[in-house]
């Protein structure tokens, strides 16, 4: 699971008001290479939470995205370059999400994340 | 005497022995049935056991027929008929790929994204073992794939599935943060939901879950691209009827409608047109733009206006009033009515009382 994936899902628990960024347990993480896309950094990058990005990152053992990032470092190709391998080339292939509020965990195996509900939190 | 029958110039083919033994092998004429061992029709293989079947004991014809059809979802859950079995065959059937090639990238079409080269966020919703999510590939889009069966997520695997792969039930909601996805499509899935595979399912809850989730991770503008096999015209409606109700408008693309084998249905819908339900949403702005409020606006159903549109029919605003009977209401219409100039009753106390339920 790319961390593009982990900006986009959220805990469904019933009752849970704020259940995005999921927290990141990280067991066993992979690097693959992906072709570079400026044109759909740029799209994605409206739509990035940008914080929980890095968090997300730092988690999986990378550590140079920058804190803050406004829209006109998409011009610099050193900062894309960084925000490419970040979004698109760390995987998680085990390991656990863990929801914000209830501390649920949502096993990871072999790049899957499960999210399937139990009865009493649909 | 010599029941020869390699005599006559060897026109006859020789028989079998029937399993007598011994004797028996000359006396039966070369063009008897007895020349093949009897068969039983129970073990006739696959092709005509559907037909001969014997009726179990409570069992009626109807359900022998019911069972036997090609409809998967009559037979199981999608997380238990899609097992390992199931799921490699289906995927290695070329057949198979073939058809599920061809409705994604009728879906892609049906997406109608910008043709400006630039790779999309999509969802694939049944994703299944990847086939429809190959095609998303193919056109250069990033992809996530859901799908609640880990035997056909295994396959996708297996052949390098390029989009992310989530285990879950579309019938839980998507879970996804709204706004964020640019266009969706499903191939051969949405009917499932319909189904009560379990106790403390309730398909109407899963619906509603399914389409307000989905409506609410598609950016402003986006579509979503269902391709349904449902059971019979009330599967439709209701399917239908919840995705409307969720706040897309859109309507249905039939391809094909009068070859029974090539029909194929795909709900168009789509996802932030400017006459939408009165509960409009406010844009959110630069980043995010998603189609909904934070509240669930499915929820209120009392006058709303719900815009219906599709290929066949003319856009049409239709008010949807709950309250349609009650006394102030008749009183209203008698008094219509006065205006009109038609003879009307007069009102007196027994107008619009409540009658017993058998009127």
């Amino acid at each position: 699971m790319r961390l593009l994936t982990h900006n986009m899902l959220s805990s469904n628990i019933k009752g849970v008001t704020n259940g995005f960024p999921l927290l990141i347990e990280a067991v066993k993480v992979v690097e693959k290479e992906v072709d570079f896309n400026e044109d759909f950094l740029k799209n994605m990058f409206v739509k990035v939470e940008w914080k929980a990005l890095v968090e997300a990152s730092r988690t999986l053992g990378y550590t140079e995205l920058p804190e803050s990032a406004e829209a006109s470092m998409l011009d610099s190709d050193e900062f894309l370059r960084k925000f490419h391998h970040a979004l698109l080339e760390l995987h998680l292939e085990d390991g656990a999400l863990v929801c914000p509020e209830t501390g649920r965990k949502f096993p990871v195996s072999k790049g899957i994340p499960n999210m399937l509900l139990h009865e009493d939190e649909v | 005497m010599e029941m020869g029958v390699g005599r006559g110039g060897g026109t006859k083919p020789p028989p079998m022995e029937v399993g007598n033994g011994g004797m028996g092998v000359g006396w039966k004429s070369a063009h008897s049935v007895s020349h093949f061992p009897l068969l039983q029709p129970a073990l006739l293989p696959g092709l005509y056991s559907h037909r001969r079947r014997h009726l179990f004991v409570g069992e009626e014809k109807k359900d022998i027929k019911k069972t036997m059809t090609s409809r998967p979802e009559l037979q199981a859950p999608p997380e238990i008929f899609y097992n390992d079995d199931e799921a490699r065959k289906y995927t290695s059937s070329s057949r198979i790929i073939d058809i599920q090639a061809k409705l994604s990238e009728r879906a892609v079409e049906l997406l109608a994204l910008p043709d400006d080269d630039v790779p999309r966020l999509l969802l694939d919703i049944g994703c299944g073992s990847g086939l429809s999510g190959e095609t998303l590939t193919e056109f250069g889009h990033q992809w996530i794939g859901l799908d609640i069966s880990p035997s056909m997520l295994d396959v996708a695997l297996e052949r390098e599935a390029e989009g992310d792969l989530i285990l879950s039930d579309m019938g839980q909601g998507l879970g996804l943060r709204p706004g964020v996805i640019d266009g969706a499509i499903s191939i051969s899935a949405v009917q499932w939901l319909c189904n009560a595979d379990k106790s403390s399912h309730e398909p109407r809850l899963r619906l509603k879950a399914f389409f307000g989730s989905l409506y609410r991770c598609l950016a402003r503008g986006a579509r979503a691209v269902l391709q349904v096999y449902p059971e019979n015209v009330a599967q439709r409606e209701l399917i239908l009827g919840f995705a409307m109700r969720s706040g897309f408008s859109g309507g249905v693309v039939v391809d094909f409608p009068h070859s029974t084998k090539q029909r194929k249905e795909y709900l168009v819908l789509t996802c932030g047109q400017a006459s939408l339900n009165s509960t409009t949403p406010n844009a959110k702005g630069e980043d995010g733009e998603s189609c909904s409020d934070e509240d669930d606006s499915s929820g209120d159903e009392k006058n709303h206006s719900v815009s219906v549109s599709d290929r066949h029919r003319p856009r049409k605003k239709q008010k949807l009033n709950k309250k349609v009977r009650g006394k102030e209401w008749v009183l209203k219409k008698k008094d219509q009515m006065r205006r009109k100039g038609n003879a009307v009753p007069l009102d007196t106390k027994y107008t619009a009382r409540k009658r017993k339920d058998r009127f």
